[in-house]
């Protein structure tokens, strides 16, 4: 994508905006562990996490910002934050 | 049409047929007469503008950084402390490539408290990614209003413009000046006509944060814009020539070039001063040049360089000071000449309205003779 001259940008364009830069760590989610609850969907701040036809979650990580929100309150302990080489 | 006038009032007329559509600005001296001017103008019906009224520097050009992202053709004027005052809003106006041409009517800044001229106050902002054109007399002064806003609106630029003439020794005198007719202006200068521009219609945001990834890209982009602009300095000199027989062309202006051998480097009025010397001296058989710096920004390194090959040695006069390090010009002079084995001398002088004489300029000449620079010129022993 150019950049825009200016630093200039239309409205609604927060999908644009791709906060997964931001992150130093990175959830690893293993649905091993995983009891399909979906509290790691409903406290993500960045709504970043879906749920696959097989009902398990995972984060979209060009938004994901790395919070961990969602390691601490994973009842199973299935998401592990690991720091990311960029 | 020549009419011997006050520096402002000349200023002021012409910025008048530049046909801003807001003005903004916060008297302050020695500029003030600019702003009422235009205030009595817009008063009296013989400038369709919007003048809005403030209670700072700061609030000044923010209005002119909303009106010009509106699509207006935007004016405003200040020097020395009001100008610090805008130091925030400069910036911002152009990293969101706002094409705002403010005069500075230069002088010291404090403290010590001074009203007096010197380069100081628009120099300290020439990192902020303003165009910065220095005039050395009124009708120069006049005429790069044309320019810079020709320059500014241009869409591969689109940079805001300083246009900076000396406090008192240009503001404040009156000499001839060959003005313009309106026709004339408005064959030279087009309507401002932005590609986007604020309008509750089609919602746009200026000046949106930049992310680490980002930020570095911004900056050059903004660079590059500066330095490519030269370009469309020279075409708007060279059109403006053509039209009205006054080429600025050129970023920097050779005075007795061709076989100087110690050459001055200066910006503003005092080359008048330095021309009104070297005639003196070449009659004397002194093989002396001036090099004026018209554009400071983007700086002309290669026609720098280029012009002063032939010296054997170059005298920089700093009406400023970077604290700490040397004056501004001389540093950019020295690195246009890095390599070349010339020696450049910086001397600070004039500040805070110090006036610079003929016999000044030829004692600089002659400590450049002796290789003696890199120094204050005219301190008063007895009271340090």
């Amino acid at each position: 994508m150019a950049l825009a001259v200016g630093c200039r940008a239309r409205p609604g364009k927060a999908r644009d905006n791709k906060t997964g830069s931001w992150r130093v760590f990175k959830p690893l989610f293993d649905h091993g562990k995983c009891s399909k609850c979906g509290t790691c969907q409903i406290i993500c701040p960045e709504s970043c996490i879906t749920e696959d036809a097989d009902g398990f979650f995972d984060p979209d990580c060009a938004y994901c910002k790395g919070c961990g929100m969602c390691a601490t309150e994973c009842p199973k302990d299935a998401i592990e934050m690991k720091q990311e080489e960029k | 049409m020549l009419e011997i006038t006050e520096g402002s009032m000349a200023v002021a007329e012409a910025v008048r047929l530049c046909r801003p559509q807001v003005v903004s600005a916060y008297p302050i001296t020695p500029q003030t007469h600019i702003v009422e001017a235009l205030a009595d103008m817009v008063a009296n019906g013989k400038l369709d503008a919007d003048y809005i009224t403030v209670e700072s520097e700061f609030s000044a050009l923010s209005a002119c950084l909303g009106a010009s992202a509106a699509g207006s053709r935007t004016y405003s004027a200040t020097t020395s402390q009001g100008l610090a005052l805008m130091f925030e809003v400069c910036f911002n106006v152009a990293g969101m490539r706002l094409p705002i041409v403010m005069t500075i009517a230069n002088r010291a800044l404090g403290a010590p408290l001074s009203i007096w001229n010197d380069q100081q106050d628009s120099i300290a902002l020439r990192d902020a990614g303003w165009l910065q054109f220095y005039a050395e007399d009124n009708q120069e002064a006049t005429d790069l209003h044309y320019i810079a806003y020709k320059v500014a609106e241009n869409p591969t630029v689109m940079l805001p413009a300083m246009v900076c003439f000396d406090g008192f020794i240009l503001s404040h005198t009156y000499e001839p000046v060959d003005m313009l007719t309106q026709e004339d202006a408005d064959k030279y200068l087009p309507k401002f006509a932005p590609a986007e521009r604020l309008d509750a219609a089609d919602p746009i945001s200026f000046g949106m944060y930049a992310t680490p990834e980002y930020y570095l890209e911004f900056r050059y982009e903004s660079d590059k814009a500066l330095k490519d602009a030269k370009s469309v300095i020279q075409a708007a000199g060279k059109e403006f020539g053509k039209l009205f027989g006054r080429d600025y062309s050129a970023m920097v202006e050779g005075y007795q070039l061709a076989d100087a051998e110690t050459v001055i480097v200066a910006m503003g009025s005092i080359c008048g001063t330095v021309k009104d010397t070297i005639d003196e001296m070449r009659t004397e058989g002194k093989k002396v040049g001036l090099l004026k710096i018209r554009v400071f920004r983007p700086f002309p390194t290669g026609d720098v360089a280029k012009a002063l090959k032939g010296a054997k040695r170059v005298a920089v006069l700093d009406k400023n000071i970077s604290l700490g390090a040397k004056g501004a010009v001389a540093l950019e002079v020295k690195d246009a000449l890095y390599g070349s084995g010339i020696p450049v001398y910086d001397y600070i002088l004039g500040l805070g309205g110090r006036d610079v004489r003929k016999k000044d300029i030829r004692e600089i000449v002659s400590l450049a003779g002796e290789g003696t620079g890199d120094q204050f010129f005219g301190l008063r022993k007895e009271v340090l």
